[in-house]
């Protein structure tokens, strides 16, 4: 029985880092059709947000209040997160809908320059970008009336952006010959978020020993789903989201902005994926390569839940967590001690983490090959593919 | 009015871009009284994910280099040769690191290579070096089982960390051991060699479990060191990369921890791991190595400040980075003593040739390895090591004597025979 009890938690707990990891990505890509690359390294930056809050909090508040610290980065990493995958969607994805291996492309290229961002930030560098962003958008804006009704108006934006372009590069070169302004912020190493001592130590139910920061996830992923579903169930602005996931022509002649559900839609995805990013502090390292541990995962979870549905999604990794402890850890020994000498010798084969890594994914292809749309299929008639 | 602030903006971008390109340009360095000049080439990943630790070996190189330089460089038959290095960059990807080599060798033409971290970019390496006929320096601790004319390995073989370690952990600390690594060609050779050592001593592997590299799921390995070693027991880590922060914090919470019973050894975390990792995690667990920054001798506190001073206050110095720094000079000394910086000359006069380095002087021995201090430390507070046992001076032995299929074998780079890489003794 503490077997059972003892495999549940564990499942539950490996589980309850996939639902909250691929949850951003189910809104986005479920919702919205969009395969973004770029949701693990969201998630990094949800990670790096902790750090910063961390550092603040040691540095500046009364010791008292760093045990904390967590709790004020998960709405800020969200915030962090959110707003940096709206200005993606605003920048690349809004003109790639309905291209969706476009914006995989797309997407990636945006994670590998969210990664290099973090590893050579430096305050030099981000000088030179704000100033370069900023002119890019204003430059415009200071230019003479007449000019903007000219046949060369087009040009005007790009001139102006590849002007503050150059203002930026030449600033943060100038600025980086100071040494304390060229220390890079974060550099490429990876950096220590120091779990508060309330989320390091364990508890133990009857025999099952439960540490404190997976309950704390767990507990996290729940409230997460919670948010979620009620917003996209009974708020006005989820149930336009469904509606335009549903018919957008039809949405869009009823009078629900698109534009603005998918911009929404967007910074709500990415949000989340910013809160997994500060779960997964708890558990490993982060640094700049972060996100790239858990993206196949997360796709892995949708795709086998059925694009387009939470409960799918959240059946689909709590089933993957359960089966690769079970595997991983061999306790299908413990339970039939006398099974037949070639069993034993199979389970046992299978029974390290990679090897059942390996028969998880085997056993996903079987499946999706049964069942095509994964374990809850979108039902209804769809107008756009 | 607008006008006029545009122009102005432009020009003063027109000025900017050149006082930059000015400022980038210029600083051509002072070239000394050199009579001539020879290329090294530095091969390290500079990008990726090995960049983390590769960079320090790099530093330590580069910082080698200038030390040689500024007492006059590689002294050849009278003339004072400068030591200028070739920087390539293995991008953390193994074909990389070939082709890079390759470039190195016919492009640039370089006397010698330093570089690789990895066991995998070193095996990418290894043919292009002796195809080529060209030599590689390599200063990683590895898992031995190889011995190549074309590669001079200035890290431990087995036999000066792995295997001392797990002698003194039988020792000391128990006869239960549980192993854990990533999954590749390091750990799986390293366990393979530890289970023949504990067969033969009387220790008993109760439990082996691989992750792949930078996965940080480790629920089922905590349950498994639960099951196997519940009362208390040793844990021998092999883990490379960013597995070892999951590991370290998930075995935290999960109570396996030194205060419970538990002695965690593990062979790939030097200081500047621990800074990564977060030292409260890693307080009371032992490591091996040859150098620790910790070590108390003037040799070891000359080289922390100098690399301390180079580089900032912050940096911490660890084994890799003291082998790293060593072999330049080994090389160095090895083409003085050729009177010829020709990668065969050097390769003959290696052998034998001595140097203090900061861990006390070290020699190259004829498996074109070096003998090494082994130590035993415990991680502290404070993220150094406490120096626990100093086993001395060690030989290295490249075919390892536990495991039956190269029991027996040895290599020898000073005999004139065709298999002088691994005979029968």
């Amino acid at each position: 029985m503490d077997l059972l009890y003892d495999t549940l938690f564990n499942g539950l707990a490996i589980g309850s880092v996939l639902v909250l990891a691929a949850l951003g990505l189910a809104v986005v890509f479920g919702l919205m059709g969009v395969i973004n690359m770029a949701h693990g390294e969201l998630m990094m930056l949800g990670a790096y947000t902790t750090f910063v809050v961390q550092n603040i909090f040691k540095a500046v508040l009364p010791e008292a209040l760093f045990p904390v610290y967590i709790l004020v980065a998960i709405p800020l990493a969200f915030l962090v997160s959110g707003l940096v995958g709206l200005l993606l969607e605003k920048t690349v994805i809004r003109r790639l809908y309905g291209r969706p291996l476009e914006t995989l492309l797309a997407t990636w290229g945006v994670s590998l320059i969210l990664q290099q961002f973090v590893r050579s930030v430096s305050s030099a560098f981000a000088i030179g970008l704000v100033l370069a962003v900023a002119g890019g958008l204003l430059i415009p804006r200071f230019t003479p009336k007449r000019w903007w009704h000219q046949r060369w108006t087009p040009l005007l934006g790009t001139g102006s952006w590849v002007l503050s372009g150059l203002i930026g590069i030449v600033v943060a070169s100038l600025l980086g010959e100071q040494r304390t302004l060229d220390q890079p912020w974060f550099s490429a190493r990876n950096i220590d978020v120091t779990a508060p001592t309330w989320l390091r130590g364990s508890i133990d139910v009857g025999a099952v020993n439960m540490p404190a920061a997976r309950l704390f996830i767990i507990a996290l992923t729940a409230l997460a789903l919670v948010a979620v579903s009620w917003f996209l169930q009974k708020s006005v602005w989820g149930i336009r989201i469904r509606a335009v996931t549903q018919n957008r022509p039809m949405s869009a002649c009823l009078g629900i902005p698109t534009q603005t559900v998918d911009a929404l839609t967007f910074l709500i995805g990415s949000g989340l994926a910013g809160v997994a990013g500060v779960a997964v502090t708890l558990l490993g390292s982060v640094g700049p390569n972060l996100g790239g541990n858990y993206i196949v995962d997360c796709f892995m979870v949708v795709v086998l839940g059925g694009v387009g549905k939470l409960a799918g999604t959240v059946l689909a990794a709590l089933g993957i967590g359960v089966l690769s402890y079970i595997v991983g850890s061999g306790s299908l020994l413990l339970v039939w001690p006398a099974m037949p000498e070639a069993l034993n010798g199979l389970i046992s084969f299978f029974a390290t983490t990679s090897m059942a890594k390996v028969l998880v994914f085997a056993l996903i292809v079987v499946f999706l090959q049964i069942r095509p749309a994964g374990l809850f299929p979108q039902k209804g008639r769809m107008v756009e593919a | 009015m607008r006008k006029t602030s545009l122009r102005l903006l432009c020009g003063a971008t027109a000025l900017a871009t050149s006082l930059s390109l000015v400022a980038c340009g210029g600083g051509d360095k002072a070239s000394g009284n050199f009579d001539g000049e020879v290329k090294v080439g530095i091969l390290h990943s500079r990008s990726g994910t090995m960049a983390i630790s590769e960079n320090t070996v790099a530093e330590a190189e580069l910082m080698a280099i200038d030390e040689i330089n500024a007492k006059g460089g590689v002294k050849i038959g009278g003339k004072k040769l400068k030591i200028v290095p070739v920087e390539e960059d293995g991008a953390s990807d193994w074909p990389t690191f070939a082709e890079k080599a390759k470039k190195l060798i016919d492009q640039d033409q370089v006397s010698v290579v330093f570089g690789g971290w990895t066991s995998a970019s070193r095996k990418a390496m290894l043919p292009v070096f002796e195809a080529k006929d060209h030599f590689l320096f390599y200063p990683i601790q590895y898992e031995g089982q190889e011995c190549s004319k074309n590669i001079f390995y200035s890290g431990a073989a087995p036999n000066q960390q792995a295997e001392p370690a797990v002698d003194w952990l039988l020792k000391n600390k128990g006869k239960d051991f549980f192993l854990v690594g990533s999954d590749y060609v390091y750990p799986r050779t390293a366990n393979t060699i530890m289970k023949e050592q504990l067969k033969a001593n009387g220790g008993k592997v109760v439990g082996e479990d691989y992750l792949p590299l930078g996965n940080t799921e480790v629920a089922p390995i905590i349950a498994k060191i639960k099951q196997a070693l519940p009362k208390g027991g040793v844990i021998v880590n092999t883990l490379n990369g960013d597995s070892n922060v999951a590991f370290f914090k998930q075995m935290k919470a999960a109570g396996i921890t030194p205060a419970n019973g538990y002695s965690i050894m593990s062979f790939s975390i030097a200081e500047e791991e621990i800074a990564a990792i977060g030292p409260e995690y890693l307080e009371g667990t032992y490591a091996a190595w040859n150098f620790f920054q910790s070590l108390d001798t003037p040799a070891s506190k000359e080289f922390t400040k100098n690399f301390k001073a180079k580089y900032g206050d912050k940096r911490v110095t660890n084994d890799p980075a003291e082998a790293a720094y060593m072999m330049v000079y080994l090389w160095a000394a090895a083409a003085e003593k050729a009177g010829s910086v020709d990668d065969n000359k050097v390769r003959e006069a290696l052998v034998g040739v001595s140097f203090d380095a900061p861990e006390g002087k070290v020699t190259v021995q004829t498996n074109h390895h070096v003998e090494k201090r082994v130590l035993i430390g415990e991680v502290q507070k404070d993220g150094m090591f406490k120096i626990l046992e100093d086993k001395g001076f060690v030989k290295p032995v490249a075919w390892n004597q536990y495991v039956p299929e190269t029991k027996g074998y040895t290599c020898d780079w000073t005999q004139k025979r065709p298999d002088a890489g691994k005979y029968k003794m």
